[in-house]
């Protein structure tokens, strides 16, 4: 268990991994659930144990659309969004570059995509 | 000249810990006016008390100061022991230096010099003290029961028993409440109806028991064994010495498309009805918001087919006062509304439903005659989702945080009956915890699990869709298999949290009785007086204090009731002394206090003074009943001129026990 990263998690989330109940709402709202290694509530149950390396490792970060339906509906008000962009962040930090270079993106462009999805992708992939 | 002793406790190691108590008695006692200052290692136990007692007569005291706990917990113990001493119990004062200082303190030093100065204060205070006499006030022989579920209801049977007239108020047409309304109680699967309407007729039938139906609390003036009480009755539009409950009027009315509450709005019922069979009293009742005769004057035919000619469109509300010796509350309580669960679908697919709903759906008197069958279309689901926790147990604006308890129950009750009388349908239940502490409950949950396979499954409900095909589907998450499901579902049945009628915040304002955030009545004590509110005579039964089931709220209806005989047992009640008393020369006449008394025991009056020139000249002033008085000192903080006062705590004891906390 990495103590600092758990830290830098908790701290650039503001999220209390605490107040989870364990409901399970998160990963029943969610519409990336199938794409996902890790699911919401494991992002959460994970960073309260500390295991923040696995998670960083895992394809799960990228693939969360932040459409905050688990925000919305958490009961307990955990926000578990928050906390895989903030594994995400590590994770874009710790490899001391951005996993989307602006330069990229004309290559991937399509006319079916949203502005919104643009915004998005670096909002996610870059520092 | 005065000659007061200090006492301080060391409360085993509560105070002693972190208060230095041979240094406060050592401080107390230079103090003006001290001649003796101890410290005793538990100073109520009875060689404490001896202690006090043989100072004050063999030091002839004037006045007794307690350093110790809240005078909350022994302030009596001391009045008793200084009264069988021969002291005035009243030259007694509590220096609390335990919840207020030992417990909230860690440091020594600290601790101490605030310990010292709130003896100080005390001693301050005691010089001042006057010897008070408490008068006896008569206890009215007659209870009032607010709310006609099976709370008010056993409560009133058991107020009654004891042969004491009892008085329910239900704000229904009708007594029974909530259980009225359910099919079957668990863990015995019993009829609900089967066990409540007889009670509910013994309720009636009682000539102890007089139930005030369709009507409401409107005032509550008084106090403790003599409270008087407004009550509004409703205008039913029916006269009820005269109706007969034939129901013939609610055939006959043309109006039929009022949606029916007894059945949760699944049906309708006509403008003039009667809400369901076993209804006490029997007598009908004319909703004036869909009445064609109230509202256009034209109709009439429910007084044309009444043979008791007990319609009376011209019935105006009326209000009746009554006294009462004690006040029970049992108000209780209401699913949330769902509206703002968007998620779960409720506002847009009938087939959604809240457990309450299924209960009339599977009630052999509710709109189905008891077949279970879908709002939408009709036909039998045969495949059932429920979910728990819906709104309980949630930490946002939506919900409630507390746990609404009585859901784990009934939802296996309703899985375990729909799996017994329509065994080819599957059930689902989501849960986050089964929580089933009680007499048989887990066993009962168990059964629903092992002998009627209904699939429990851990994890939540995230998304309720309506499908074209009259389908719903249900994605959710099975948190132990680490998956997420889609149901394809006829029917979602969520069990709504709990909250206290909304009638209950503007009763607790009028019986100054205490709530706590999500308004359930505050007990006196939450476990050694949990049906006593903290103001005196008013006692608290059923879901109005919090969350309970049938069983629960029986014995707690049964609890209230005992307090409340104690209570009317007594012929009469030793009062407050500490009442306020108004300076006549000083008042100006303003009615600030009037307005602030909650108890209504100012009044003004018009009095003749002689002015120093001889002539004279009538004042309006204000005079303090301290019968009803109850020394909470709002109108002595009101009153511009200072002429308010009040016996025990007056404005001169305050001030002196600033000035010594200040100096």
């Amino acid at each position: 268990m990495n103590k600092n990263l758990k830290e830098q998690v908790l701290r650039s989330s503001g999220v209390n991994v605490l107040k989870c109940m364990r409901c399970g709402k998160c990963s029943a709202t969610c519409p990336s659930y199938d794409e996902m290694e890790y699911h919401p509530h494991q992002f959460v149950y994970m960073v309260e144990k500390g295991d923040i390396g696995t998670l960083m490792k895992s394809e799960s970060i990228y693939k969360c659309l932040t459409c905050f339906a688990c925000v919305e509906r958490c009961p307990r008000g955990v926000e578990p969004a928050k906390v895989v962009e903030a594994v995400r962040l590590a994770a874009v930090r710790q490899q001391g570059g951005n996993r989307l270079e602006p330069t990229d993106i004309p290559a991937l462009l399509d006319e079916d995509l949203p502005q919104q999805a643009i915004v998005t992708a670096m909002r996610k992939y870059a520092k | 000249m005065q000659r007061i002793g200090v006492f301080v406790c060391h409360c085993g190691t509560n105070i002693a810990a972190t208060v230095d108590v041979k240094a406060v008695a050592e401080a107390l006692g230079h103090e003006a006016g001290v001649v003796i200052a101890q410290d005793y290692q538990y100073m109520c136990s009875e060689s404490g008390q001896e202690l006090v007692k043989s100072a004050i007569r063999e030091q002839k005291l004037t006045g007794v100061v307690i350093c110790s706990c809240s005078p909350r917990m022994h302030e009596n113990t001391f009045r008793k022991a200084a009264a069988s001493a021969g002291l005035n119990p009243y030259l007694v004062e509590v220096a609390n230096i335990r919840e207020q200082c030992s417990w909230i303190h860690k440091d020594i030093a600290t601790a101490t010099e605030k310990a010292i100065i709130l003896g100080k204060a005390a001693v301050a205070k005691v010089a001042l003290n006057t010897p008070l006499t408490s008068m006896e006030s008569p206890v009215v022989k007659r209870a009032l029961v607010i709310g006609g579920g099976i709370a008010g209801i056993q409560t009133a049977l058991d107020i009654a028993e004891a042969g004491f007239d009892v008085d329910i108020v239900e704000k229904n047409p009708t007594i029974g409440g909530k259980m009225a309304q359910i099919d079957k109680t668990f863990p015995t699967l019993d009829c609900a109806a089967c066990i409540l309407t007889p009670k509910m007729v013994e309720a009636s039938q009682n000539e102890r028991i007089t139930i005030h139906s369709f009507s409401e609390v409107e005032d509550v003036k008084g106090f403790v064994g003599n409270f008087t009480v407004k009550i509004k009755k409703k205008a039913r539009f029916v006269d009820e010495t005269k109706c007969t409950g034939c129901g013939l009027c609610t055939e006959k009315c043309p109006m039929k498309k009022v949606p029916n509450e007894f059945n949760m709005g699944l049906d309708n019922r006509s403008a003039i009805y009667i809400p369901f069979a076993q209804a006490v009293p029997k007598v009908a009742t004319i909703d004036p918001n869909y009445c064609m005769m109230l509202k256009t004057g034209k109709c009439g035919v429910c007084s044309k087919v009444c043979s008791a000619g007990a319609i009376d469109y011209k019935q105006q509300d009326t209000i009746i006062e009554q006294q009462y010796g004690a006040i029970v509350v049992a108000t209780g309580f209401n699913p949330i509304k769902l509206d703002k669960y968007d998620e779960f679908a409720y506002n847009q697919c009938p087939d959604v439903v809240t457990s309450l709903e299924l209960e009339r759906l599977m009630n052999a008197a509710g709109p189905n005659g008891g077949t279970l069958l879908r709002p939408s279309d009709k036909t039998h689901p045969h495949t059932i989702v429920f979910v728990q926790c819906v709104g309980s147990r949630c930490d946002d604006e939506k919900g409630k945080p507390y746990c609404s308890k009585i859901c784990c129950m009934y939802t296996a009750k309703h899985a375990m009956l729909i799996r017994e009388k329509y065994p080819d349908t599957e059930v689902y239940v989501f849960y986050i915890d089964v929580r089933t502490p009680g007499k048989n409950f887990d066993e009962f949950y168990r059964r629903a699990v092992e002998q009627y396979n209904v699939h429990y499954i851990k994890g939540m409900v995230g998304k309720v869709t309506p499908k074209s095909d009259g389908k719903i589907d249900v994605q959710a998450s099975d948190l132990l298999a680490n998956e997420q499901l889609h149901i394809n579902a006829d029917m979602v049945v969520l069990a709504a949290a709990i909250e206290p009628d909304k009638t209950a915040r503007p009763l607790a304002t009028m019986l100054t009785t205490q709530m706590d955030t999500n308004d359930f009545f505050t007990e006196a004590h939450p476990k050694l007086r949990p049906v006593e509110s903290a103001t005196a005579g008013i006692f608290l039964s059923g879901a109005c204090q919090g969350p309970k089931d049938i069983p629960e709220t029986v014995a707690q209806g049964s609890a209230a009731a005992a307090k409340a005989i104690g209570l009317l047992c007594k012929n009469s009640i030793t009062c407050n002394p500490c009442t306020a008393h108004s300076d006549e020369l000083m008042c100006n006449g303003c009615s600030s206090c009037e307005k602030v008394c909650p108890y209504g025991a100012i009044t003004y009056i018009d009095k003749e003074f002689r002015m120093p020139d001889r002539t004279t000249k009538i004042r309006r002033v204000a005079s303090v009943n301290p019968a009803v008085c109850q020394g909470c000192g709002a109108c002595t903080v009101a009153c511009p001129s200072g002429a308010m006062d009040l016996s025990g705590f007056s404005n001169s004891q305050i001030m002196a026990e600033v000035d010594a906390i200040c100096k």
